[in-house]
């Protein structure tokens, strides 16, 4: 029971905030709204048992995306033409697909029967992922460090250029 | 424990809402975070599920999407600071060096 109040709890702040994120006017709303949105899909890995998510949704998300985020917005929008550069168009074809898009979902979880929820212990599930990175998913593991890297070089390589062709 | 299907249709209209943004808004800031908000829904859906199944390999799939997320977030958002140096905006609509 207590479950389920906590989950509608989160769901509304995470809808809300992300309706903010994608339907605000004001871009900085926007970037700040985002913050809502991750914490409640954070909490709600909390409710689902993924402890482990749970920090690193906080740590990357929030603490890194997020901010850079931010830091995007801050850097590039002039706070004069906020709202002309932030306008929306093409108001009903793109509703209509949206809303396309969301009823054949709903109806596609709707009529799956799903099994019964099983009533497993939340037990901690850091150990286990931690056996699978370095078990039957180590491949994986190590060409994510390969790609985080090349996406750092990437990154700073972008900017400097970018410097260079301003100086 | 609260049925799945709560946790599948919420990470449906998450999505839905990154659609939507994506599809309306012209900034290309706002499209990129409505992005996220999708990658967000997707992970949602992968943990729910995993947590049905009663393992752990949905955590470790969605691991690795907060990872390609984390990189995409470093280059993409340095590709638009460049781009609104070079052409001082951000409307996806006058951003229009690679049509042909």
């Amino acid at each position: 029971m207590i479950a389920v109040i906590v989950f509608w709890t989160l769901a509304v702040i995470t809808v809300l905030s992300a309706m903010i994120t994608a339907f605000s006017r004001n871009i900085v709303y926007s970037a700040f709204a985002l913050l809502g949105s991750f914490a409640g899909v954070a909490g709600i890995y909390l409710l689902l048992g993924a402890d482990f998510l749970f920090i690193i949704q906080i740590f990357i998300y929030i603490g890194g995306i997020l901010v850079v985020t931010i830091f995007a917005v801050m850097l590039t929008q002039g706070v004069a033409d906020m709202n002309i550069s932030n306008r929306i168009v093409g108001l009903i074809p793109a509703a209509l697909i949206a809303l396309l898009a969301g009823a054949v979902m709903l109806e596609a979880i709707l009529r799956t029967p799903w099994p019964h929820p099983g009533t497993a212990a939340l037990n901690p599930t850091t150990h286990a992922i931690g056996n699978a990175f370095l078990g039957p998913f180590l491949l994986p593991f190590e060409i994510a460090s390969v790609v985080l890297l090349a996406a750092l070089i990437g990154a700073i390589v972008i900017s400097r250029q970018a410097a260079r062709a301003e100086a | 424990m609260t049925p799945l299907n709560y946790f599948v249709v919420l990470s449906a209209v998450l999505f839905v809402i990154g659609v939507a943004g994506v599809l309306l808004r012209r900034n290309v800031i706002v499209m990129f975070m409505s992005i996220e908000l999708m990658l967000n829904a997707v992970n949602l859906a992968f943990v729910a599920f995993g947590r049905q199944l009663g393992n752990a390999e949905g955590q470790v799939i969605v691991f690795f999407a907060i990872t390609v997320a984390a990189a995409e977030a470093a280059v993409g958002l340095g590709i638009i600071i460049a781009v609104f140096r070079n052409r001082m905006t951000l409307n996806a609509d006058e951003l229009k060096l690679l049509r042909w």
